[in-house]
C-alpha cells in the first residue's frame, strides 16, 4: 500500500519534494527511481545528456506526466492528484514551448495574467515591462520578434505571479553569451528577491556553475551525483564542472561498453 | 512568502473550486481567441466564405429544383434551411476544434497546461468561442438567405431555438472526442477534426427524409439526434407541424452524446498524462 504523506505546515512550505520517482515508457525507464528535496531559496540544477530524463522529471513536477510509481509533491501537494491546488504558486520557462505567435507581448502577458490571477495586471506587466527591456516591443507580434526578444518574453511570463518554485528548461539556449549573460543575471536577482526555488535543466556548465548551489546529475534516469558544483569539482578532481560532466558520462559508457563486451553483446 | 500577490494565490491553491477565478481564467482563454481572431482578417473572412459559398450552391439548386420536383415544389426553403442548420454542426464543431488546434499550432498548449487553467474551463472557453465563430459566418449568410432566396430561418419562431440547442450540443460532443483524439496523439490525428463531422452528413439525412435510407440505416439514423432536427425542419416546412416529441428525443439523444464526448476527451487527457504525449505535440 502507497504511503500517504499529510500536507503539514512543515511540508507545505517544502517547494520540491520527490520521493523514488519512477516512470517508464513501454521498455525505457525514463526516470529510475530519483528522489531528492529542494528548499526555498535553493538553485539545483539537473544535468545530463539527451534522454537521462531531465525534462520527464521536470514534466512530472508540473503533472504533466504521470509517474509509473512514486511521488512529487509541491509544497506538499502531491501532484499527480491534485496539481491544480498549487500551479498558481510554480512557473515554468523553455525555449520549446512558445506563446501565440499571432498576439503581441502585451497581449500575452495579459491573458497569462488574467489564467493566473494577478489583481492588478497592467501595473505588473509594465514592472516586467522595464525589467525585461520590454517596452518597445510590448505591442509588436510574438511571431516577429528575435529568439531573444522571445526568450525575454517567455521570462517576463515566468515571472509574471511571482513564482515561489521556478523551473527552466534551458533557459538561455540560442541565446548570444551577452544576452544570455543578462537573463542570468535577472534570474539570479529574481531568486535573491523572492527567495523562490529554481530548478534548471541545462547543458550550459558554465550556466549552472554560476546559479546553482546543487548540481544533480543524471543518467538514463538516475541520480549519479549530487552536492554543490565546487564539492563535485574536488570529489572527482577536475578544474570544472563540464570535465566532472564529461567523466562521470563518458566513464558510465565506457562502464557499459565494457560490460557488454564482457556479455558477449556488442 | 513575502509578495504582494501571494494572497490571492495562496487563496487559489487553498480552495477545492473557486467559481470566479474559474470565470476569470474562462474570461482569459476567450480573450485570448477574441484576440487571435482579430489579429487575422482572413480568418474572419474564411468563416463567412464557405458558408456563403454553400448557400450560394444550394439556394440556386433548391430554385431549380422547385421549379422541376414536386417534393421542392410544396415548400420554398426546404433546401436552405437544411444548409443553414448543417452550416450550425459544422462550424460549431471547426470552431470548438480549430480553437484548441490553434494552441497546438503555436505550441502553447504546454503554457496553458502548467498554469492554473483547469480543462473544464478551456473547454468552457472552446464553447463560448465555437458561438463566436459560428455568429460570425451564421448571421451574415442567414440574412443572405432572406434576402436573396427568401427565407428567413428566424420565421421558425421557437422550433429554431430548439433546433439549434441540439445541433450545438451533439457538435460540441463531437468536438470534444475529436479533440481529445488530437490532444492523445498528436497533430499527426488532425484530420479527425476535419472529417469526423462528415460522417454526419449522409447518415442524419440533412437534405432527404429517414424513409429514403435503407431499414438496417434507418436504426443508426434515429440514434443520432441531428436526425430529428432534419425531420423537424420538414416537418414544419412541409406539414406546418412542430413535432415537440422529436425535440425532446433529440435532447434525450444528446445529454448521451455530450457525455461520450466528455468521458473521451477526459479520458484521452488522462492517457496523455500516462504516456507523456503532451510533452511531445507534433505528429
Amino acid at each position: 500500500m502507497q504511503e500517504r504523506t499529510l500536507v503539514t505546515a512543515e511540508n507545505s512550505r517544502t517547494p520540491v519534494h520527490i520521493d523514488r520517482l519512477y516512470k517508464s515508457f513501454g521498455q525505457l525507464n525514463a526516470v529510475d527511481g530519483v528522489s531528492f528535496t529542494m528548499e526555498p531559496g535553493s538553485v539545483t540544477a539537473l544535468l545530463g545528456g539527451n534522454g537521462a530524463g531531465k525534462t520527464t522529471t521536470i514534466a512530472m513536477i508540473l503533472g504533466l506526466i504521470v509517474p509509473t510509481s512514486g511521488s512529487v509533491k509541491v509544497f506538499g501537494t502531491d501532484m499527480a492528484q491534485n496539481r491544480h491546488k498549487v500551479l498558481g504558486r510554480i512557473n515554468f520557462e523553455s525555449p520549446y514551448v512558445d506563446m501565440p505567435m499571432r498576439l503581441t507581448v502585451r497581449q500575452n502577458l495579459d491573458v497569462f495574467g488574467r489564467l493566473y490571477g494577478l489583481r492588478d495586471i497592467k501595473e505588473r506587466i509594465a514592472e516586467l515591462a522595464e525589467e525585461f527591456r520590454l517596452n518597445d516591443i510590448l505591442d509588436r507580434g510574438v511571431g516577429k520578434l528575435s529568439s531573444g526578444q522571445k526568450t525575454r518574453i517567455s521570462l517576463a511570463k515566468a515571472l509574471l505571479n511571482h513564482p515561489e518554485l521556478l523551473l527552466l528548461d534551458e533557459p538561455t539556449a540560442s541565446l548570444d553569451p551577452d544576452t544570455a549573460d543578462w537573463v542570468r543575471e535577472r534570474l539570479e536577482a529574481y531568486r535573491k528577491s523572492s527567495n523562490a526555488a529554481v530548478l534548471l535543466a541545462s547543458h550550459n556548465m558554465l550556466e549552472v556553475e554560476r546559479l546553482a548551489d546543487r548540481v544533480i546529475l543524471l543518467d538514463r534516469g538516475r541520480i549519479y551525483a549530487d552536492g554543490s558544483p565546487d564539492a563535485l569539482i574536488k570529489e572527482y578532481g577536475k578544474t570544472d564542472l563540464e570535465a566532472v560532466f564529461l567523466e562521470i558520462v563518458r566513464g558510465r559508457d565506457a562502464a557499459r561498453k565494457g560490460n557488454q563486451e564482457d556479455s558477449g553483446i556488442v | 512568502m513575502s509578495n504582494k500577490y501571494s494572497d490571492i494565490i495562496g487563496q487559489m491553491g487553498g480552495t477545492a473550486f473557486d467559481l470566479p477565478a474559474s470565470l476569470r481564467r474562462i474570461g482569459a482563454m476567450i480573450l485570448r481567441y477574441w484576440y487571435l481572431l482579430r489579429s487575422s482578417w482572413p480568418r474572419i473572412l474564411e468563416l463567412i466564405y464557405w458558408p456563403f459559398l454553400q448557400m450560394l450552391m444550394w439556394g440556386f439548386l433548391q430554385t431549380h429544383l422547385a421549379s422541376t420536383s414536386d417534393y421542392y415544389a410544396q415548400a420554398a426553403g426546404l433546401m436552405i434551411g437544411a444548409v443553414l442548420l448543417w452550416d450550425i454542426v459544422v462550424r460549431t464543431q471547426l470552431g470548438f476544434a480549430l480553437s484548441f488546434l490553434e494552441e497546438m499550432w503555436s505550441r502553447n498548449l504546454g503554457h496553458l497546461l502548467m498554469s492554473p487553467l483547469r480543462p473544464n474551463e478551456l473547454i468552457a472557453a472552446l464553447m463560448v468561442v465555437s458561438m463566436l465563430r459560428l455568429a460570425i459566418g451564421f448571421v451574415p449568410v442567414a440574412f443572405f438567405a432572406y434576402t436573396f432566396f427568401d427565407f428567413n430561418i428566424f420565421t421558425l419562431g421557437p422550433a429554431f431555438i430548439a433546433f439549434f440547442a441540439n445541433l450545438v450540443i451533439t457538435s460540441w460532443g463531437l468536438a470534444l472526442a475529436t479533440t481529445g483524439v488530437v490532444l492523445r496523439y498528436g497533430l499527426g490525428a488532425e484530420g479527425f477534426v476535419w472529417f469526423m463531422v462528415f460522417i454526419l452528413l449522409p447518415i442524419c439525412c440533412v437534405y432527404y427524409p429517414v424513409s429514403t435510407l435503407p431499414d438496417w440505416m434507418q436504426y443508426i439514423a434515429l440514434s443520432l439526434p441531428p436526425t430529428y432536427v432534419f425531420e423537424g425542419l420538414r416537418a414544419i416546412l412541409l406539414k406546418g407541424v412542430v413535432d415537440l416529441e422529436m425535440m425532446f428525443k433529440a435532447f434525450a439523444l444528446n445529454v448521451v452524446v455530450f457525455a461520450i464526448g466528455y468521458y473521451v476527451f477526459r479520458r484521452l487527457l488522462k492517457s496523455a498524462r500516462v504516456n507523456g504525449s503532451l510533452m511531445q505535440m507534433g505528429e
